[in-house]
């Protein structure tokens, strides 16, 4: 017993100055933000008290122009546009080089390029393709839609009142599908061959190959596939500030954060910071507990 | 022997299988391929269509930047707006290798010796630590956001890029951790720490003479991830810095985003500011693809 005690201390030890800085930088911080949002600092001079969970039912009751519930809104349809699209890009990419293309490399490197790429550099190129004008006035995309003769296709893109942030989204889709696709391809590269080999013995053809051996195979990929799409998408201000820039037609919360310190208010920004942890870590949460569990059972 | 244990695993995930046999096909093959390629090359344009744009806007003069003829080449190519964009960029160019070069390097650097730790040098409660520093990297910053800069400035870290290289760093922990924990988990047999705590070596001569040598992949992975990601980051540089001290990303903002900018310099601009992770991204995407399968196979 002593010696494995002198054997496991050692490890704790030089894992504990990363144990301290994220007690500190991510609980403590977190503990400090939830503290603010309970109390009524709404400008520069110290809080007065402690105002429960004001804060929070506010952002639902009496914000203007129900503010809040339309940044809610924005986000929930940027997030089902960009990660069905990612998923279903980067799948499809997957499928396609999944069996040994010729020059391989050459594909996954030109897919997976966008990733390398900032969202405030792609936001610049982005804010072009989706140019507004339309007709004689066609700039990016619209205006090769108009030079093809498929007007109709035209878009007002973002500024679209009620989709405009599926089109906020078709940047995001750019930039990391290529990375779904990597997640995919390590998924099929992870299948035993026997497994298809079985199948193929069997008569299997190629659709009930896919349907009913390999992609039951790739549920863990596609799990993390969505919570890592998930997450990023809850967190997505970089590109929003950089194609439209903060404004009314695309705020999502962690733009409404922003634009709210701004202000000076810091138990506001504080608690719509914390509402959108909690939405991720609803999420979250259960699925690090059911990693955590699954490994465990291996 | 581990050096070859590495090389051996990650090629062995990508290894040929031609031999076996082939399934009933719904398409006479022919077609099939055609239609494949077909599509590969398709996404392959559409995913290239910005850069084109990039690249052929940013060697246009102001005279050629209107509405028509937007797609074409330049009529006249010309320096101009590179040069202008490269006055407004130089300066922060340099400070963003200044903070992403030492993040890439501390964080996979602990990185390393936590997944060590977690995958093969355990202690009790190993597997709850573990899920505690994950969630790290799932947070939106925000929630830190708010007193994050009263903190570093109470610690005395000084302004611009050393509190971003501080930030970068503790909120990059967590992935490389992951990374560094499922690559060992992999590539480490059990039995070789065991031999090695035989023959009476510690825990950090372990690490140093045995795991550090065979961690190439895993660091390629971790360094490429934490280099873009701290180049490309624009959250915490608009909280934690300005113009004057911050990285690049905030400068391109100043220099695009006015209402109506200069879109030739904007996009040489944009150029300028990608291409260091892009190259990063060229030359060492193969292993990144590489060590992202072997990090995500797992036993």
């Amino acid at each position: 017993m002593r010696h494995r005690r002198r054997t496991w201390i050692p490890g704790l030890l030089l894992i504990s100055p990363s144990l301290i800085l994220l007690a500190v930088f991510v609980y403590g911080l977190i503990g400090w933000t939830v503290n603010l949002s309970l109390q009524d600092r709404h400008n520069a001079r110290p809080a007065k008290g402690y105002v429960g969970l004001d804060n929070y039912t506010k952002l639902f009751t009496s914000d203007i122009n129900d503010r809040f519930t339309h940044s809610l809104k924005n986000l929930l349809v940027f997030t089902l546009v960009f990660m069905v699209g990612t998923i279903v890009l980067g799948l499809i990419w997957a499928l396609l080089l999944e069996r040994r293309a010729k020059a391989e490399g050459f594909w996954r490197t030109v897919y997976l390029f966008p990733m390398a790429v900032s969202f405030v550099a792609s936001g610049v190129v982005w804010r072009w393709l989706m140019n507004t004008g339309e007709g004689d006035n066609a700039g990016g995309i619209n205006a090769i839609f108009h030079g093809l003769g498929l007007g109709f296709l035209e878009s007002p893109w973002w500024t679209d009142p009620d989709w405009g942030m599926a089109a906020m989204a078709v940047p995001a889709i750019w930039q990391l599908s290529g990375y779904v696709m990597a997640l995919f391809l390590a998924g099929f590269r992870g299948i035993p061959e026997e497994l298809r080999e079985a199948a193929v013995v069997d008569g299997a053809t190629t659709f009930q190959l896919y349907r009913q051996v390999l992609f039951p195979q790739l549920t863990p990929t596609i799990l993390s596939a969505l919570i890592i799409t998930g997450h990023m998408s809850m967190k997505m201000f970089d590109l929003i500030m950089s194609v439209s820039g903060a404004q009314w037609l695309t705020e999502v919360p962690a733009v409404y954060v922003w634009q709210t310190l701004l202000t000076r208010d810091y138990a506001k920004a504080a608690a719509i910071s914390v509402f959108l942890l909690l939405i991720v870590a609803v999420v979250v949460v259960p699925y690090l507990i059911h990693v955590n569990r699954s490994e465990k059972r291996s | 022997m581990s050096t070859e244990t590495v090389a051996a695993t990650a090629p062995a995930a990508t290894a040929p299988r031609r031999g076996g046999p082939a399934p009933r096909q719904g398409l006479p093959k022919p077609v099939a391929r055609t239609i494949r390629y077909g599509l590969l090359v398709v996404f392959v344009l559409i995913v290239l269509m910005p850069l084109y744009v990039l690249v052929v806007t940013s060697f246009k003069s102001g005279r050629e930047i209107g509405v028509n003829g937007q797609w074409n080449l330049p009529e006249t190519w010309t320096f101009a707006s590179w040069a202008k964009a490269w006055t407004a960029l130089g300066p922060s160019f340099g400070r963003t290798f200044q903070l992403a070069i030492p993040v890439a390097l501390i964080s996979s650097l602990i990185g390393a010796a936590n997944g060590f730790v977690l995958s093969r040098w355990r202690f009790p409660g190993a597997d709850v630590v573990f899920t505690l520093i994950l969630f790290g990297m799932f947070i939106p910053y925000q929630a830190v956001m708010i007193p994050l800069r009263d903190v570093v400035s109470w610690l005395g870290v000084a302004p611009g890029i050393p509190t971003l290289v501080l930030v970068h760093t503790v909120y990059g922990i967590p992935i490389c951790t992951l990374i560094f924990r499922n690559y060992y988990a992999t590539i480490i047999p059990e039995e070789l720490i065991e031999a090695a705590q035989m023959d009476g070596a510690g825990l950090l001569r372990t690490f140093r003479s045995l795991i550090l040598p065979v961690s190439v992949s895993g660091f390629v992975v971790t360094v490429i991830w934490q280099f873009t990601s701290s180049w490309n980051d624009y959250l915490f540089a608009i909280f934690l810095s300005n113009t004057r001290n911050g990285p690049i990303t905030i400068a391109l903002n100043a220099l695009a985003g006015a209402q109506s900018p200069d879109y030739a310099a904007a996009m040489a601009g944009a150029l300028i500011t990608s291409l260091p992770t892009l190259l990063v991204y060229v030359l060492l995407g193969r292993w990144f693809i590489g060590g992202m399968m072997a990090g995500s196979v797992k036993s």
